[in-house]
């Protein structure tokens, strides 16, 4: 797999132009302003109780769409930017960096599967993401499973009447998002479905989670009724092929937020390496702690490349696009779990306290790990493009290449 | 997974300047041409592993009609012996690389003596030896290690003494690849005992002309059973003045040119095909063939491409491959780095332990037949794994240990204390 070779070329910026680097220069900026680690940890790390109500910054969050960070992936007839999914990640990046509690990637993620459906509500609804509105995916089922064919909630159809019934799993800032994009069972197939968090039927039922930077529900859908243009996706296998079409752009955003807060632990524990001193010299003269740092920059920079090589595969050579995301999410859980663990290893007593920071991060990145599958799961999937299917057929063609 | 059959882009690459255009359509072309016949004999599977005249003297004639041709060396000066471009290497190196052409075997003239003496030869110095680097008529080596400086290479023995206006030659170089053909050696030599660094000095001294009058070659057989490299014995070689390199004290400087030069991080471009053997993609030795070979393999009775466990090693090693070519195009690109360094200085470490770990993992593919020499006939896909992976250790410990490219990333980039 000679991936020069064979591959679309690149352009010499991997579509990451001024505009994308000015972009994110202005929200690394406002972010460092805004939201330093420590009033972020004052903000969510308030109190030790799982239980707990989400706690955000909604001003910091009408600035940024006051900026139309919302508004950078969805298209310029929608009333949005326009810009490729390279500035979108750029953005993104620096989203994870400060480890923002925002529903900004959930958002993103909504937006690129609402740009993959045809119907009027989706772009009604992306007008309202390009205004500032936040969304997110109720996809997932209880098992865990995002795969297109999969989903806990019916859609009955009643003339132009639509009712959903049953519960989504799994859901990302779902108190924070004012639409939801739903997977929901039609008699024709799976559909999508927009629905607003508001509406009657609809009960979000908050997860106890681990991670203090954003929330997850389940959320119930108790006979809530719809106007049938709010199916998005109704045709037969629309609903799927959506998703589909949407798949890498997700891994890609979350791979994208993981890259960005992996670069603030090397960063954050290098500093502590430089100034920390014991045995009479800085840790990080020796080499038990100089070599895990160089070992998170080179998995940061192998999963970064790869995300900025997806994200332009995305907009640019669709038919690679799944096998570099899987690659770039798969990279990403990597660095993101390895980072995780020396951040707090290597700042030793301090870094397995509450008030440290570094545990912010650290349940960020291992709850980023799990979303749309993990490493592991990248990696089989990636076996059956690359290798074949488990069980299946050699395949004579290549028998006789050979 | 056979890309050889699919046309190649078109020529032209969205990044290239008007100069770096035309130069990619010649160089194409050129390629297209003459790619150099496969010979009738096994060719080595690196520069440092060239064992024969008659291998040497076949890669040296690929070399020569490369450089003839002007893709190697183009961004050197004229007066050097190049073609005065601005940033064509690059070009030439990626359609050198896509050709999938043989290797050019003056690895240590063209990756280390050349940029040492560009940036501190004088002018005689550079008309003198880049010319004959370039085109491979003359043979380099590289006389750094000793036995007591291996990663402390400060620490050099080897003295040069002054004597009746000349420098005599005392010492006991290690690892010395090529030594066997080479025409020249770029040297490091203590010249003061009274400073570890200021006490150094670097010198350029003849070798295949000095064997046998104080200087005297020995082969040293690595862990594979193979040859490739050399100790390097001198009792009492005289130089002139002009074989030093930069002045007398200056040779610390002068290496740490050299050793960034060969990671990869240095200001020129060193010509590199890529590193092929030469036009056999099955022959190739990175995490792409495993793919072939584990649907080729049967393992303790079983598909080797039905193992989840090797599945997910293989594919593990297809995304770092993939992410050091994704490294290679972001590394052009300002705006998505942080430190002007940190890429570059990675390529090595990188590059070697993926080689290293891609081997291991063909091995475990095979199975109980990794057990096989490739002198034993029934050795699967020619027995070249198991000789791979134990040749890896070559390229993780040559050219500094990554024990010392961790140190130099730790320090250079993440501004750590330097561990010594």
């Amino acid at each position: 797999m000679d991936v020069d070779e064979r591959g679309a070329a690149r352009p010499e910026d991997l579509g990451f132009g001024e505009e994308a680097a000015l972009l994110k220069r202005t929200a690394r900026r406002l972010l460092e302003r805004r939201l330093p680690t420590d009033a972020l940890h004052r903000m969510v790390a308030s109190t030790i109780d799982p239980i707990r109500a989400c706690v955000w910054d909604r001003a910091l969050w009408d600035e940024v769409v006051e900026l139309g960070w919302t508004a950078v992936g969805v298209p310029e007839e929608r009333e949005g930017f326009g810009m490729p999914l390279s500035a979108v990640v750029g953005l993104v990046e620096e989203v994870g960096r400060a480890c923002l509690p925002a529903p900004l990637v959930a958002t993103a993620c909504a937006t690129y599967v609402l740009r993959a459906c045809e119907a009027a509500a989706a772009g009604e609804l992306l007008e309202r993401i390009a205004a500032g509105a936040a969304a997110s995916l109720a996809l997932c089922d209880r098992r865990g499973s995002w795969a297109p064919g999969d989903t806990e909630v019916e859609a009955r159809v009643d003339g132009d009447r639509v009712t959903l019934r049953g519960r989504a799993y799994f859901v990302q800032d779902a108190q924070k998002a004012a639409a939801l994009v739903v997977k929901a069972r039609a008699p024709e197939g799976v559909g999508l479905f927009v629905v607003d968090v508001d509406a009657a039927g609809v009960r979000v039922h908050p997860d106890a989670i681990l991670d203090l930077t954003r929330d997850q529900a389940q959320v119930e859908f108790d006979g809530v009724e719809l106007p049938r243009e709010s199916c998005v996706a109704a045709a037969p296998g629309e609903g799927a092929r959506a998703l589909r079409a949407a798949e890498p752009a997700i891994l890609v955003l979350i791979a994208a937020d993981m890259v960005g807060a992996a670069e603030w632990q090397l960063q954050t524990t290098a500093e502590y390496a430089r100034t920390r001193v014991q045995f009479d010299r800085p840790l990080g003269f020796f080499q038990a702690v100089k070599h895990p740092l160089v070992d998170m920059m080179t998995m940061i920079d192998e999963a970064r490349s790869l995300v900025y090589d997806a994200a332009w595969a995305f907009d640019h050579a669709p038919a690679e696009a799944e096998a570099c995301a899987r690659a770039a999410k798969s990279s990403a859980s990597d660095a993101a779990s390895y980072c995780s663990g020396r951040s707090v290893q290597l700042h030793g007593g301090i870094g397995f306290t509450w008030e440290s920071f570094v545990h912010l991060y650290f349940k960020r990145q291992k709850h980023n790990e799990a979303l749309f599958g993990d490493g592991v799961y990248q990696r089989e999937r990636l076996a059956e493009l690359w290798i074949g299917p488990l069980g299946g057929d050699v395949d004579p063609a290549r028998i006789a290449a050979r | 997974m056979d890309g050889s059959t699919l046309p190649r882009e078109p020529a032209g690459s969205p990044g290239d300047s008007g100069e770096q255009a035309a130069f990619r359509a010649r160089c194409r072309a050129w390629l297209t041409a003459n790619r150099p016949a496969k010979p009738g004999f096994e060719l080595p599977l690196g520069p440092i592993e060239i064992a024969t005249t008659e291998q040497l003297e076949h890669l040296r004639a690929w070399q020569r009609a490369a450089y003839d041709a002007g893709l190697v060396g183009c961004d050197y000066p004229r007066s050097c012996g190049g073609r005065g471009l601005v940033d064509c290497q690059r070009v030439a190196n990626e359609e050198l690389a896509a050709a999938s052409v043989p290797f050019l075997p003056n690895i240590v003239g063209l990756g280390m003596a050349g940029p040492a003496i560009f940036h501190h030869g004088t002018e005689a110095q550079r008309r003198r030896f880049l010319p004959g680097i370039l085109s491979a008529d003359e043979i380099w080596c590289q006389g750094f290690s000793e036995p007591g400086a291996g990663s402390d290479l400060a620490n050099v023995q080897t003295s040069a003494e002054r004597h009746g206006g000349r420098w005599i030659i005392r010492g006991h170089k290690v690892w010395t690849s090529l030594a066997q053909f080479a025409d020249w050696m770029i040297l490091l030599c203590r010249t003061d005992r009274g400073h570890k660094y200021r006490g150094l000095s670097y010198f350029i001294v003849p070798i295949a002309a000095a064997t046998g009058r104080g200087v005297e070659i020995r082969p040293l057989i690595k862990m594979t059973g193979g040859t490739g490299f050399n100790e390097v014995l001198f009792d009492g070689l005289e130089v002139d003045d002009d074989a030093l390199l930069g002045g007398v004290g200056e040779g610390w400087g002068v290496a740490m040119t050299t050793l960034l030069h060969e990671r990869g991080a240095g200001s020129l471009v060193t010509p590199s095909t890529g590193g092929g053997i030469g036009g056999d993609p099955a022959e190739t030795l990175g995490p792409s063939g495993l793919v072939d070979l584990a649907r080729a393999s049967s393992r303790y009775g079983r598909s080797a491409a039905e193992e989840p466990v090797l599945r997910d090693r293989i594919v593990r090693l297809m995304i770092r491959e993939r992410g050091l070519a994704a490294t290679k195009r972001r590394a052009g690109h300002g705006a998505l780095q942080d430190h002007p360094d940190r890429l570059q200085l990675q390529s090595k470490l990188l590059l070697s332990e993926l080689l290293q770990d891609a081997a291991r993992v063909a091995c475990e593919i095979q199975g109980v037949t990794s057990t096989l020499h490739r002198a034993d006939a029934s050795a699967p896909a020619g027995g070249r794994w198991p000789l791979a992976y134990l040749n890896s250790y070559g390229f993780t410990i040559a050219a500094g240990t990554n024990e010392i490219q961790r140190n130099i990333l730790g320090e250079r980039v993440l501004g750590l204390a330097k561990s010594k």
